[in-house]
């Protein structure tokens, strides 16, 4: 850091807006997409599991497995393959969200209650109408508490991929390390926690539109 | 709307046997149509297997069920189950479905148009005693438990199933909501004519509610008769122990005053100014409540404004000792 600069210069900040914008977008989409696909891969597997209880403990060991590998170690191995890629960083983001994801998925659906599921069977629910008429809506807080726990580690494993050329608000970070630039170091920080933060409020506000049921009278 | 016609409901051979047990053996009786049917029985007596295979939520190992003289195991049993109401102990209303949705849920699996839901539903829940203006739209988690399982009652009849099954629907209610619901549940039954196949350990219950009781034991039926009959000549000492010590009180309940031996030689004059006036409909054990309320010997029989004679207590003791 120079010599009498101050930590934070605002004058910089309301110069690279563009530059700000963009980031947000790419930190969105990055975030969006690991989501996305993670929770469409854990719903399958999920469906599985469900379907199979012995494949629980093979899904459980491989998705915890992918979960212990560091971040930084599973993208170095990735980038010989993939390159400094959008694709070898959603195949990192994807894979450390599909345990939780998983876990609260099934862990949700198996939560229906013993006697809502006999009454719908009882009155002729097909097993598909079930699933997608009473499991899932029930099943719904738990997995978008899932939801919003893969959301905010996401968004905080989006920094690290700064490092194969992405990373989002990761990328201001990354720089202003760098170059000994502080303004650019807190922005992309602060701006990565608020991100976080707003995404986690949005996902309770959805949770509670989602499930008007559970709200007292 | 046209009140739905019950089918005939007849078990024939039914057996379901376990890996190491035999949970109902050999079962054979039939329930005529529009009629309730109590099975009763200690637990593991098999009388839930029994029920759940009506509407194959369990399969049986050999014999037929046949609603209206069809095998239930030639249908498809999601289509079989659309066509069968079925209420159990814990209601098991959808937590996340207000109250009419969960009442609409049989006729919207059957694609009825939305008006006719819609019209179907407020005359159910009116029906149970829910007050459609203020119960459609609440949730399950919002009524108490007698609410909920008039609504489950509801959603169990809404797209006029001609047998309906109730696993212990009152087993988790108060004895007076109890009371209540199974005074409704009769009303409501007569007037659907719905056939009813109604499991329940509760004795007093089967007495009250059942055209016929079926008692089993260790998956067998012991005796299938009405509650008068079962009460006036139990079967074996398992029944006799089964329906208890007071069974001569209990058959108070299922004997009318108009069934009784009334005395028409003693004029109406004759009687004490004390004397209750009964009709023919009453139970016994409403009239001997009046007379010993009053204090009186004997009660007067009018049948409107018809004097059919008196009621005396010896003459109710007698029907107590010995056989209708």
């Amino acid at each position: 850091m120079t010599e009498g600069e101050p930590l934070i210069r605002w004058d910089w900040i309301a110069g690279h807006l563009d530059e700000l914008a963009f980031r947000l977008g790419q930190h969105l989409e990055l975030t969006f997409i690991a989501v996305g696909v993670g929770l469409v891969i854990a719903f399958g597997l999920s469906l599985l599991v469900l379907r199979s209880p012995r494949l629980e403990a093979p899904v459980t060991w491989i998705t915890g497995t992918l979960y212990t590998i560091p971040s930084l170690a599973l993208f170095a191995l990735l980038v010989p393959i993939t390159g400094l890629s959008v694709v070898t960083a959603e195949i990192g983001l994807v894979s450390y969200t599909l345990l939780i994801l998983i876990r609260n998925i099934v862990r949700g659906i198996r939560g229906v209650p013993a006697d809502v599921r006999e009454a719908a069977v009882g009155m002729g629910y097909a097993p598909r109408q079930l699933l997608w008429r009473i499991e899932i809506p029930l099943a719904l807080a738990v997995i978008i508490a899932g939801v919003r726990l893969a959301t905010i580690s996401t968004i905080g494993l989006v920094t690290v991929t700064a490092l194969i050329g992405q990373g989002g608000f990761g990328f201001l970070i990354l720089i202003g390390i760098q170059r000994f630039f502080s303004t650019e170091l807190i922005a992309g920080a602060v701006l990565s926690v608020a991100l976080a933060i707003g995404a986690d409020a949005l996902l309770v506000l959805l949770q509670r539109r989602l499930t008007p049921w559970a709200r007292p009278a | 709307m046209p009140a739905a016609r019950g089918a005939t409901v007849e078990f024939r051979d039914v057996t379901k046997r376990y890996a190491d047990q035999v949970a109902v053996d050999a079962l054979s009786f039939t329930v005529p149509a529009g009629k309730i049917c109590i099975l009763v029985g200690p637990s593991g007596s098999g009388k839930t297997t029994s029920l759940k295979m009506v509407n194959r939520l369990i399969e049986p190992t050999s014999g037929a069920i046949l609603i209206d003289g069809q095998d239930v195991l030639r249908d498809d049993p999601v289509l079989l189950r659309r066509r069968i109401g079925y209420v159990i102990q814990q209601v098991g209303l959808f937590p996340h479905q207000t109250i009419a949705d969960n009442v609409a849920t049989v006729p919207r699996l059957l694609g009825w148009p939305a008006d006719r839901i819609a019209a179907r539903v407020t005359e159910l829940l009116a029906l149970v005693g829910l007050d459609p203006e203020r119960y459609a739209r609440r949730y399950p988690a919002q009524l108490s438990g007698g609410e909920r399982q008039r609504a489950g009652v509801a959603r169990a009849l809404a797209a006029e199933p001609p047998v309906m099954l109730m696993d212990e629907p009152f087993g988790a209610v108060d004895p007076i909501v109890r009371g209540r619901l199974q005074q409704e549940l009769l009303r409501i039954q007569q007037a659907q004519g719905t056939t009813v196949l109604f499991v329940t350990h509760d004795v007093d219950e089967a007495i009250r509610l059942g055209d016929r009781v079926a008692i089993m034991r260790d998956g067998k039926l012991v005796q299938f008769a009405p509650p008068g009959e079962l009460l006036a000549h139990p079967a074996d000492e398992f029944v006799s122990r089964f329906v208890g010590a007071e069974s001569g009180l209990k058959r108070l309940e299922v004997l009318t005053v108009g069934g009784a031996d009334i005395d028409p030689s003693v004029g109406r004059e004759k009687a004490d100014t004390n004397a209750p006036l009964l009709a023919p409909a009453m139970t016994l054990r409403q009239a001997l409540a009046l007379m010993i309320q009053r204090d009186a010997r004997l009660g007067v029989v009018l049948d409107g404004d018809r004097y059919l004679g008196v009621l005396t207590l010896a003459k109710i003791g007698n029907m107590i000792r010995t056989d209708a």
